[in-house]
C-alpha cells in the first residue's frame, strides 16, 4: 500500500535542563518554538496554528497565542495528559489536509521538578464528582493504577519484575549515550548513574507492588516544541521532513468484565497503522511512553508488537536496545524512565522519533524508516488515552 | 493527621450509594430495558442510554480482579498510614468496584489475585458514610 505524505514535522526544540528555576514554564514554550522554527528555516510569522494542552501558569483557553503574540487560524487546546501531542499531531495533519492551516505548532513547558510536583504519588483525588467520589476514600495514587495493571498482567499472563525491569534497563542504556539525560540524572539526584542490572531494578524500593522505584519515571523541569507543516511547506524547510503517515485515537476507561491488561492503544493502533499502511514488523522505532515499566509492556502488545500476554518473553535479554536487531529500538532518548518527564510526556516522543528519522539520535538506529510515537495519558488501569502516530523518512 | 479525603455532596449520581452504605448496604444498578449491570452509579445506562435503572443490593461477594499495595502517598491523610492496598473487586452479580481489601496480616505478602472476599463496613475518620472494604470470605 502506498504511503500518503500527510504533512511532516519540519522543526523541534527540546528543552536541554531538567531542572531550571530561571525560567518559567511559559518562556520554555516560547523559547523552544522560536528554536524550533529557526531548526525548520521558518519565522514566527509563518505559524498559523496553534496546539496547546494547557500547560504552564496563565495557560489554558488557548492564552498561549497572546502569550506568544500570534493570530492562529486554527486553535486546538485539546488536553488529554501525556499523549496529548500525539493528538495535536494527528488534529494538525487533519487541518492541514483540510487546507486550514499550512504551519502549526505544538509546545509544552513544565516545572515539575522545580515545584516539586509528587505527580505519581499524591492521590487520591478529593471527591464531589460522579467518578471521584467512588475513589476518594481508598487512597489511589497515580502509579497504584499503573501497578494494578502490572499485578492482572502477572497474574494472568506470568510476567515477572524481572522481565518489566529490562525496559528500565534498556532506556537507561539509551539514556548513558545522551548527554542531556545524563546531565538529568545528575541534576535529579538518581543514585548509581550509569548503566543499570535488572537486579538493581528489583533491589530498587518497592512504590506500590509489584512497581519498584527504578521502573518510574523521573520527574523533571522541561518542555519543547514541535513545527508541523504542509507537504508544500515540507519541501522549503532545512532539515529533511518528518512524514506524518498515519494516526489514531482513543480513550479507554474500567468496565465491569473488560481486560485491564489492554489500553487504549489496542484501538488507536490498528487506525494509525491502517492509516500509515505500515505493519508494526516494519517498524525502526518505538517510542512509546514510559511512564512506568508496565506502560510500555502493555502497550508493546497493544502496538501490535507481540502478542497480548508475551511483552515480558518479547522484551527479554536487551532486545530493546537501538543497537540489537529482531525489535524496534525503545525510547532511544532515555525516555521518561532516565532522561525527563516533567508531567506530559508525549511531545519527547514525536521529538525523538523525528531525531531518529532524520539521523540525529545519540542512539541512531542506522537507516531508520519507519517509527512509531504512542503517547498514554491519564492512568493507565482507569481512564486513560492513547495516541498513535506512524512516522516515516523519504 | 488529618481525615482521609471522602465523597463530596451535592452530587447527584452518587448520593443514593453513599446514603446506602448507612445500612451498610452495597447497592448497584441494572438496566429495565437491555439488562446491563451499571457501575459506578450513574442515572443513565451505559449500554444503551435508557433512564430505566432499578436499584439493587449486592451480597457483597466478589473476587480479587486485581490489587496494588500503596507503599508511598504524599497526600498528609495517608503519608503516615503505612502500606495499605487498593484493590479492584469484581462483585458476583457482574460489577467491579475499586475498594480495599484489609484483615489480612500483611497487605504486602497476604493478597491474591482470585482471592474470594466479602465487603464489610468501616467507619473511616469524621465520615458520616461506611466505607465499603472488603476482608478475605
Amino acid at each position: 500500500m502506498a504511503q500518503e505524505r500527510l504533512a511532516a514535522i519540519v522543526g523541534l526544540y527540546e528543552w536541554p535542563k531538567r531542572k531550571d528555576p530561571g525560567v518559567s514554564a511559559m518562556q520554555i514554550k516560547a523559547a523552544s518554538i522560536k528554536h524550533a522554527l529557526d531548526d525548520a528555516g521558518l519565522s514566527w510569522k509563518d505559524v498559523d496554528a496553534v496546539y496547546d494542552a494547557g500547560d504552564g501558569e496563565g495557560g489554558g483557553l488557548g492564552a498561549v497565542a497572546a502569550y506568544l503574540g500570534l493570530r492562529p487560524n486554527v486553535i486546538d487546546t485539546t488536553q488529554v495528559g501525556g499523549s496529548s501531542y500525539e493528538f495535536h499531531a494527528a488534529h494538525a495533519t487533519r487541518a492541514i489536509q483540510e487546507g486550514k492551516c499550512k504551519v502549526a505548532v505544538l509546545s509544552y513547558g513544565s516545572k515539575a521538578a522545580t515545584q516539586r510536583i509528587p505527580i505519581g504519588t499524591g492521590g487520591g483525588r478529593a471527591g464531589g464528582s460522579w467518578s471521584t467520589n467512588m475513589e476518594a476514600p481508598y487512597g489511589m495514587t497515580l502509579i497504584a493504577n499503573y501497578a494494578m495493571v502490572a499485578q492482572r498482567h502477572m497474574a494472568q499472563y506470568g510476567t515477572t519484575s524481572a522481565q518489566l525491569a529490562e525496559i528500565s534497563v534498556a532506556t537507561r542504556h539509551h539514556a548513558m549515550r545522551n548527554p542531556q539525560a545524563v546531565q538529568a540524572l545528575h541534576d535529579m539526584a538518581v543514585q548509581n548513574i550509569g548503566e543499570l542490572t535488572v537486579a538493581d531494578v528489583l533491589e530498587s524500593r518497592m512504590i506500590a507492588d509489584p512497581l519498584h522505584l527504578l521502573e518510574c519515571c523521573l520527574v523533571t523541569d522541561g518542555g519543547g516544541a514541535v513545527i508541523i507543516a504542509s507537504p508544500e511547506v515540507a519541501r522549503t524547510t532545512k532539515k529533511k521532513p518528518v512524514w506524518i503517515l498515519g494516526s489514531g485515537e482513543a480513550l479507554s476507561y474500567v468496565t465491569n468484565t473488560g481486560d485491564i491488561t489492554t489500553s487504549a492503544a489496542a484501538q488507536s493502533a490498528p487506525t494509525a497503522f491502517g492509516q500509515a499502511g505500515v505493519k508494526p514488523s516494519e517498524i525502526d522505532i518505538a517510542m512509546i511512553y514510559d511512564s512506568f515499566s508496565i506502560t510500555v509492556a502493555v502497550m508493546l502488545e497493544d502496538l501490535g508488537f507481540c502478542k497480548k500476554g508475551e511483552a515480558g518473553a518479547y522484551i527479554e535479554g536487551g532486545r530493546l536496545r537501538y543497537d540489537r536487531p529482531g525489535a524496534p529500538a525503545l525510547n532511544t532518548d532515555g525516555g521518561g524512565l532516565s532522561s525527563n518527564h516533567p508531567g506530559m510526556r508525549g511531545i519527547f516522543l514525536l521529538m525523538e522519533a523525528a531525531r531518529q528519522l532524520r539521523g540525529e539520535s545519540t542512539s541512531q538506529v542506522p537507516n531508520a524508516k519507519l517509527a512509531v510515537a504512542h503517547g498514554n495519558g491519564g492512568f493507565l488501569g482507569s481512564l486513560h488515552s492513547g495516541g498513535t502516530i506512524i512516522l516515516g523518512a523519504d | 493527621m488529618p481525615d482521609r479525603p471522602m465523597p463530596a455532596f451535592p452530587e447527584l449520581d452518587t448520593q443514593a450509594y453513599w446514603d446506602a452504605t448507612k445500612d451498610k448496604k452495597l447497592i448497584y444498578q441494572q438496566c429495565s430495558a437491555c439488562n446491563t449491570v451499571v457501575f459506578t452509579p450513574r442515572a443513565h445506562c451505559t449500554g444503551c442510554g435508557s433512564d430505566n435503572l432499578k436499584t439493587l443490593q449486592s451480597k457483597g461477594e466478589g473476587t480479587v480482579y486485581t490489587f496494588s499495595v500503596v507503599r508511598q502517598n504524599r497526600q498528609p491523610a495517608f503519608a503516615e498510614m503505612g502500606a495499605y492496598s487498593i484493590a479492584y473487586i469484581d462483585l458476583d452479580e457482574g460489577f467491579r468496584m475499586l475498594s480495599t481489601v484489609v484483615g489480612v496480616k500483611d497487605p504486602t505478602t497476604d493478597i491474591e489475585v482470585g482471592m474470594r472476599v466479602k465487603v464489610d463496613f468501616e467507619r473511616q475518620d469524621s465520615s458520616e458514610y461506611l466505607v465499603p472494604v472488603f476482608r478475605p470470605a
